[in-house]
């Protein structure tokens, strides 16, 4: 069998953009071009994770469609962060109408621009974890059993961020929030609750259905771009960490993002028609400890009165994901997957 | 104001709201010191060159190389590369090979007959170079460069002093010696050889020169006293070397023993093979962790068939008979005697024990401080006396061509400063990049590519080169694993993960800068700088 030879590119494919590398296989991230689709001047949060991957998939999607997009947004952080009376960081077609929605208004303008004969106009819907797998979680799966022509986005950062911190269905096991204590002798949110929305996604067996982090831009952008390609029902899930609910550094957004793959406690995947199609493989495998240390949300499992065995089910937990998905290959710890090849 | 249907108020643009407010640090771009060029002996700005091979432009990259070294093909072969030693690379995976990349560009300007820039100045400033060693050329080059008139004397017949008697030509090839060295002699420099200067001052003022520099090197080898027999046959292998280079080599028998354990001992051993000897036995006092020849050549020789006697000394050599006796480390790590003797058949002993330097011609210098048998010298490279400069391994040092080489440079700079009536500046160093400074999860994961060698065999019978190049693709491959630690190589990272769409991209070569009116000061673009580039400082208020 002859390879083609990895020509090496310093970076490759891992960094934003690449002065080495062919326009075309940069990123849209990387383009002075690029819509900036929320612009500067939105009150996020120093370091948040939301306003970045809301850029790095409205952009993609703005290239994919030529401009020809419409964005629904459910409440939560990043309509309310964006959209201050009388300013707006949009400069994309937006609109918000409330938490619960958010689906049934994507399906309206779907619907609408069908209607009108605007059949290059996409729609994309856009929510947190709160308004996807909790309070929007009816409309969304009527989208999704209707195959409805949306592109639903949820930006998950584990939990009702804007509202000061509560849990939502996403919370993941162990976390403090303003409603799980750090107290008793399980403290933190309980084991065995909460929702995995990409996999009851794929089991409305709707077109695609994919997960991302916001540190890894590239595969992001692609999944954003074969999202756009398919008609019908389409989720996208990006996990976004929160600064403000997660108890973490401002500069740590993107390496703890990195870190929830390489753990393998968020595991990265894209599935068409209900069936897993690719992964992306773990490339550093990394005990669960170093993801949870950078985080004050599981301050109480460390420190005076360490809880080693919540972190083994965390461990566990991880262990599992890798797998089911199968996210540690015979190649692990090589790149030979992300790497460009000519 | 108008507006579309349903829609009730004008929106006016976030971008009103300076966000920059909140900021209580500010992100900078910093360039950081490469740990390459912090090694670097001669000064040369390795992540500045491999930054230009990087993109293939091989003649961009030369260009900037020879700014600090005129003699990359020689360097690619010979110098020990501290460079990778200290490269941050280590600990990923393996250094960059910056010395094989070094020796490609050298060889690719040889071959294209790349050459040095003209000399358009002219001080009229005349200045006396004594030794045409790497010191010697260096020096000259500089100056030419610097639009200095020079001469250069030397007491042997050709150039390249310890380069060229010194190191064996399966090492460096003639070849490459001659036309770098020819490089630099055609920028100019007047070249005397088979001069022998006697008195330094005597020959300044003869000349009318504004400044002198010395570059004599350690030519002496040194000899102690071994108690041998007539008949055996005791040489110094810095003569030794010499009279090989000069294509004379003196006969030697099949069996050599080679005492010492530096670089020079190395070489006369593996010399000694070339020429014949069956047996190369190096004796050496210490063992092998603590000797000084570098670990790259002990290997190389190992594979040559040269066999090492460790914690052993020459006590005498009598009737092709060497007597050892057995050493063995104390707590400090000195070698103490045993008593105890093993006997070694020998037919010849060359004595590798360090070399020192012939400053006869200093005698009516009288400021010209002398301790342990090396000139003294200022940051400038002045000696004692005036407008006397000194380098190379005449002064206290690491003894290579490299270091040499660096010292060459650093007299021109000082004897222009001296004979200019200017001050000698003296740029402050950029903050050392680093390991704890990069991001390195972004650089792909990529082995180094190893030059070839000469199968043994063949090495152990002729001088032909040992170390051969690397192929253009192995070059760029080579050279692009270069991490560009400290120093940005426009990635677009922190214009990408920038949360505030707060980073201007300037385009190609201008780099980038912020948007203070909308930064947060999150410092996201530092943590994700894959160089160590960008700094947080506390905001002024």
């Amino acid at each position: 069998m002859t390879r083609q030879p990895v020509r090496f590119y310093q970076v490759g494919s891992f960094a934003v953009g690449n002065r080495l590398l062919n326009d075309e296989d940069r990123t849209v991230q990387s383009s002075p071009n690029r819509t900036n689709s929320i612009d500067s001047g939105h009150r996020a949060c120093q370091g948040c994770g939301e306003v970045l991957g809301a850029r790095y998939a409205l952009d993609a999607a703005m290239r994919a469609t030529n401009g020809q997009l419409v964005a629904v947004n459910a409440t939560g952080c990043l309509e309310v962060f964006s959209t201050p009376y009388p300013e707006t960081s949009w400069r994309i077609a937006w609109l918000h109408s409330l938490f619960g929605n958010a689906p049934a208004v994507a399906t309206g303008v779907a619907a609408a621009m069908r209607v009108k004969g605007k059949s290059e106009v996409r729609v994309v819907a856009q929510a947190g974890d709160g308004g996807t797998v909790d309070i929007g979680f009816g409309c969304l799966s009527g989208m999704f059993e209707r195959n409805d022509d949306v592109l639903f986005i949820c930006y998950d950062n584990e939990g009702y961020m804007n509202t000061g911190v509560q849990r939502s269905g996403a919370t993941p096991p162990a976390a403090r929030t303003a409603t799980t204590v750090a107290a008793g002798p399980e403290p933190g949110n309980v084991f065995g609750q909460g929702k995995d929305l990409p996999r009851i996604a794929m089991a409305h067996d709707i077109p695609y259905v994919a997960t991302a982090t916001v540190a890894d831009l590239h595969d992001l952008e692609q999944k954003v771009e074969r999202a756009m390609e398919i008609h019908g029902a389409r989720y996208l899930h990006v996990l976004v960490p929160c600064p403000l609910g997660w108890g973490s550094a401002s500069d740590e957004t993107i390496h703890i993002a990195r870190l929830a793959k390489e753990t393998g406690l968020f595991p990265v995947f894209a599935a068409e028609h209900g069936r897993v199609t690719s992964v992306s493989p773990i490339r550093h495998r990394t005990p669960v400890e170093e993801y949870l240390k950078l985080q004050r949300r599981y301050a109480h499992l460390f420190g005076s009165s360490p809880r080693p065995d919540i972190v083994a089910r965390l461990q566990e937990i991880a262990d599992e994901n890798i797998a089911r998905y199968g996210l540690v290959t015979e190649e692990a710890g090589e790149s030979v997957a992300s790497e460009v090849r000519t | 104001m108008e507006t579309p249907f349903a829609i009730t108020l004008n929106a006016g643009t976030s971008r009103a709201n300076h966000t920059g407010s909140w900021r209580t640090e500010r992100p900078l771009y910093v360039d950081r010191l490469p740990p390459c060029n912090n090694a670097c002996p001669a000064g040369e700005d390795i992540q500045g060159w491999l930054y230009e091979a990087e993109s293939g432009n091989y003649e961009a990259a030369w260009r900037k190389l020879v700014v600090d070294n005129p003699f990359p093909a020689i360097m690619g072969r010979i110098c020990f590369h501290p460079c990778e030693t200290a490269c941050n690379r280590v600990q990923v995976d393996d250094a960059v090979g910056i010395n094989a990349v070094e020796r490609f560009l050298g060889d690719l300007a040889l071959e294209h007959g790349w050459s040095l820039p003209v000399v358009t100045l002219d001080t009229g400033k005349r200045i006396l170079v004594v030794g045409a060693g790497p010191a010697g050329l260096s020096a000259a080059y500089h100056l030419r460069r610097l639009g200095h008139q020079v001469r250069l004397v030397d007491s042997a017949e050709q150039l390249g002093g310890m380069m060229r008697y010194g190191i064996p030509a399966y090492r460096l090839p003639r070849v490459t010696l001659d036309a770098e060295i020819a490089r630099v002699v055609d920028l100019g420099v007047e070249v005397e050889l088979g001069h022998a200067v006697l008195d330094v001052e005597a020959e300044r003022r003869a000349g009318n020169f504004d400044a002198v520099f010395l570059a004599v090197g350690a030519q002496i080898g040194k000899r102690v006293d071994i108690p041998a027999g007539d008949s055996s046959k005791v040489i110094d292998a810095v003569s030794f070397l010499h009279q090989v280079a000069e294509g004379d080599p003196p006969l030697l028998g099949r069996r050599v023993a080679v005492y010492g354990g530096g670089d020079t001992a190395l070489d006369a051993a593996r010399t000694a093979r070339r020429l014949g000897a069956t047996d190369a036995v190096i004796v050496y006092r210490r063992n092998r962790e603590r000797m000084p020849a570098h670990g790259e050549e002990l290997e190389q020789a190992l594979g040559e068939g040269v066999t090492m006697r460790w914690l052993s000394t020459v006590d005498r050599f009598e009737g092709g008979r060497l007597v050892l006796e057995t050493m063995r480390l104390n707590e400090q790590g000195f070698p103490e005697p045993t008593g105890e003797f093993e006997e070694l058949d020998a037919d010849a002993l060359l004595l590798a024990l360090g070399q020192d330097t012939d400053l006869s011609l200093l005698k009516t210098a009288s400021d010209v401080v002398v301790n342990d048998g090396v000139v003294q010298v200022q940051a400038s490279m002045m000696t004692g006396e005036d407008g006397v400069f000194a380098g190379g391994d005449a002064v206290p040092a690491d003894r290579t061509a490299t270091v040499a080489v660096g010292h060459g440079k650093r007299a021109a700079h000082g004897i222009d400063a001296y004979v200019m009536g200017t001050a000698l500046e003296s740029v402050p160093k950029h903050e050392l990049a680093t390991f704890e400074k990069l991001n390195t999860w972004y650089y792909s994961d990529a082995p180094r590519t190893e030059r070839p060698e000469l199968e043994r065999i063949r090495r152990q019978t002729n001088f032909e080169e040992v170390v051969g190049g690397l192929t253009e693709e192995n070059a760029l491959f080579e050279a692009r694993r270069c991490l560009s630690c400290g120093n940005c190589f426009e990635c677009d990272n922190c214009f990408g993960v920038c949360p505030d769409n707060a980073v201007i991209k300037l385009g190609p070569g201008l780099r980038y800068e912020f948007d203070f009116d909308f930064c947060k000061g999150c410092g996201i673009c530092v943590k994700e700088c894959p160089c160590g580039a960008i700094t947080m400082v506390p905001e002024i208020i």
